[in-house]
């Protein structure tokens, strides 16, 4: 069987590793990034390469020496780096004494012919187009669950009564999910894992605050590139919401561009009407989005150096100031000390909490 | 008499302010902390008690800046809070109609823009420490001039220099290279300023409206250039406290008596604290692969804090 293996997203790792498995491959795990896999990543990288990049190939650099074959990875839409960023891998990877290939998966609405060529070389089993599509279906309702379980932690957390519990209830319903094959034991597992996640006693009488979360999608979705700042911040009473999760990016590139993402397009259109690559028209369309749907503040998260992210970062001021939101901006880079972020988010949290007590009763103006 | 304790444990100086009921300062400490934030906290208590008449009990205790949770555990302190909300506490106590505060510090600057008395907007520099107080503290070193003539000596100056201001490393070959030309020295010292002052408005103030009353503090306040050079760049009065340097430490102390007034007692453990051997130590967790340091703080034999993991698995102390 082909040895094959992909990067580390969140928890979609495991969705994939059952499909990976059932077409008939080896699935080489990649483990959760850690201070070794940004030592190799940083080592090997170019230095002036995004963050992603150094992520990545450290999780590479990781798993090829267990006889990885083939890399699964994704490709990226317009002018962003990202894009060329699977050759490079592995170019680097090749330099490095590891014969692996890399399949990229680009957007099939674009590219159909690549999808079908793609497919074929990971699937060894031979199957059926047909039992291709019971496999491609099982693991997306699978990743559909984990999606589903992140959102509602995110919702119980800042609420949570004993510091902790939703995130361990969140971990115990993950491998739930993670253990169940059939469609039904999916479903199922799912059920019990947003029971299991409701029923963590919660405060409803506490003040919560409603952040919005945007950015550059790697960034976004894999907490250990973030230091964990969903959870950070639901420790800080803050409910987060994020404006991408894995099936819904999945689902804008694959078949059909969802209403969602086309308010998002036209909701950053007067700020920004060109497509610049990765997600900076997103990130300005969802601010915007969430402003109108009266959230307390947004969050932007980009790498260090990421061009489409710098964009909307020098458009955001304005963006904030016409729909009256604060925004904050986080740049990431392998940095792992958290009290700079500690920092700025709790003072993020306390401006948002007196903005909004004084937006009750405006005759306060002191700020304690 | 009931009084409030503030304390400030930056990367540069350890500040430590005692307030009275009514807000007057009884006593205002400016410490270096010297690479030994234990060391300096107590120092800094013990010199406080020293100068603290004896009817005086401290009625709350908040601690600020990078240090804060280290500070907190050894005080017992009753509010732990970030340093933006302590700075614009303190800025707008002073003055309640300010709406623009600058501070910077010795490893970091930030801008905080208030409206009517509130924080709407703030901004920390991020990747980048140009223009801070560490890197004016090198250059006066290397020019062999003490720190507190630095500002004065820009004020000298005859004609403008241009220094590159964007990064340190720019602006230290800059500066070296015109001084080999033989531009005088105070001119050379204005230029440093004049740039800090572009960068620091061009990066930490990106963006933002700056409107007055503008409040300079932080360590660099001090600097009678930079202030000049903020004046002239945005062309309205720069109104720097007299407590420059230890407003944090003032905000520390306000949100603390405002702490206990809500909750109605202290956990201010006293003075002693001074005493105390404290130690600290550090592991890696073996809990995932982060391998977190965690760092544990000993008073005498027990573990009274301990931080930098990224779970709570450390957060749960033993029993005292």
């Amino acid at each position: 069987m082909p040895k094959v293996t992909f990067p580390h997203v969140g928890e979609a790792h495991r969705a994939l590793k059952m499909l990976m498995t059932d077409l008939g491959n080896e699935v080489i795990m990649p483990p959760r990034p850690s201070k070794r896999t940004l030592d190799l990543g940083v080592k090997h990288a170019p230095e002036f390469a995004c963050f992603p990049v150094k992520i990545l190939l450290g999780t590479y650099l990781e798993t090829c020496p267990q006889g990885v074959e083939l890399i699964i990875t994704s490709g990226g839409v317009g002018p962003c780096r990202a894009g060329h960023y699977a050759q490079l891998h592995k170019k680097i990877l090749r330099s490095l004494g590891y014969p692996v290939d890399i399949i990229v998966f680009e957007p099939p609405r674009l590219y159909p012919l690549d999808l079908l060529h793609n497919v074929r070389r990971v699937n060894p089993g031979r199957l059926s187009y047909r039992s291709i599509y019971e496999c491609v279906r099982r693991a997306w309702r699978k990743l559909q669950a984990l999606d589903n379980l992140e959102k509602l932690s995110h919702r119980v957390r800042p609420r949570e009564l004993n510091r902790g519990a939703a995130t361990r209830a969140y971990r115990k319903g993950v491998e739930w999910i993670d253990r169940a094959y059939t469609l039904k034991e999916i479903i199922d597992a799912e059920a019990a894992a947003l029971e299991a996640m409701e029923k963590v006693p919660q405060d409803p009488q506490r003040e919560i605050l409603k952040v919005g979360i945007v950015g550059e999608i790697y960034v976004l979705l894999e907490p250990a590139s973030n230091l964990e700042m969903e959870e950070t911040l639901g420790n800080l009473g803050v409910e987060v919401e994020r404006s991408m999760f894995l099936t819904g990016w999945t689902r804008d590139n694959t078949w059909a561009e969802t209403v969602e993402n086309m308010t998002v397009r036209d909701a950053a259109l007067p700020y920004l009407p060109e497509l610049l690559g990765g997600h900076g028209r997103d990130s300005i369309g969802n601010t915007i989005l969430y402003a109108k749907r009266g959230f307390d503040g947004v969050i932007q998260l980009a790498p260090f150096t990421c061009i489409p992210e710098i964009v909307a970062r020098t458009i955001l001021p304005r963006v904030a100031k016409d729909y009256n939101i604060p925004v904050l901006t986080f740049f990431l880079d392998e940095q792992t000390g958290k009290a700079g972020m500690a920092t700025r988010l709790e003072a993020f949290v306390d401006l948002l909490r007196y903005r909004k007590r004084q937006q009750k009763s405006p005759k306060l103006v002191v700020n304690i | 008499m009931k009084a409030y304790l503030g304390i400030d444990v930056g990367s540069v100086s350890t500040n430590v302010v005692v307030l009275d009921e009514k807000g007057e300062i009884l006593v205002g400490l400016y410490l270096r902390t010297a690479g030994r934030p234990i060391e300096a906290i107590q120092k800094g208590l013990r010199q406080a008690r020293e100068s603290l008449p004896e009817t005086v009990e401290i009625a709350g205790a908040g601690t600020t800046g990078s240090g804060r949770y280290l500070a907190g555990v050894m005080v017992g302190a009753d509010v732990i809070k970030n340093e933006i909300t302590a700075h614009a506490l303190a800025a707008s106590t002073l003055i309640p109609d300010v709406q623009t505060v600058f501070e910077i510090g010795g490893q970091d600057s930030k801008i905080i823009i208030l409206r009517r008395g509130v924080v709407i907007d703030f901004a920390m520099n991020t990747v980048c420490a140009a223009g801070t107080g560490s890197f004016l503290d090198q250059q006066a070193a290397r020019l062999n001039i003490p720190i507190d003539q630095f500002g004065s000596l820009a004020l000298q100056s005859q004609k403008s220099v241009r220094i590159a201001g964007r990064c340190t490393v720019f602006a230290e070959s800059d500066m070296i290279h015109k001084q080999q030309m033989g531009h005088p020295l105070p001119d050379i010292i204005n230029g440093l300023c004049e740039a800090l002052v572009r960068n620091y408005l061009n990066n930490v103030g990106k963006g933002k409206e700056i409107l007055p009353p503008v409040v300079f503090q932080g360590g660099v306040a001090a600097n009678v250039g930079i202030k000049a050079a903020f004046e002239r760049a945005l062309n309205m009065k720069i109104y720097v406290p007299e407590h420059h340097k230890i407003m944090g430490a003032i905000g520390a102390a306000y949100l603390a008596k405002e702490e206990v007034r809500r909750k109605g007692r202290t956990n201010f453990k006293g003075f002693g604290a001074a005493q105390v051997i404290y130690r600290t130590s550090s592991f890696e967790c073996d809990g995932c692969p982060n391998t977190c340091e965690i760092v544990e703080i000993y008073e005498s034999a027990r573990v009274i804090g301990r931080w930098g993991g990224r779970c709570p698995r450390w957060d749960a102390l033993p029993e005292s």
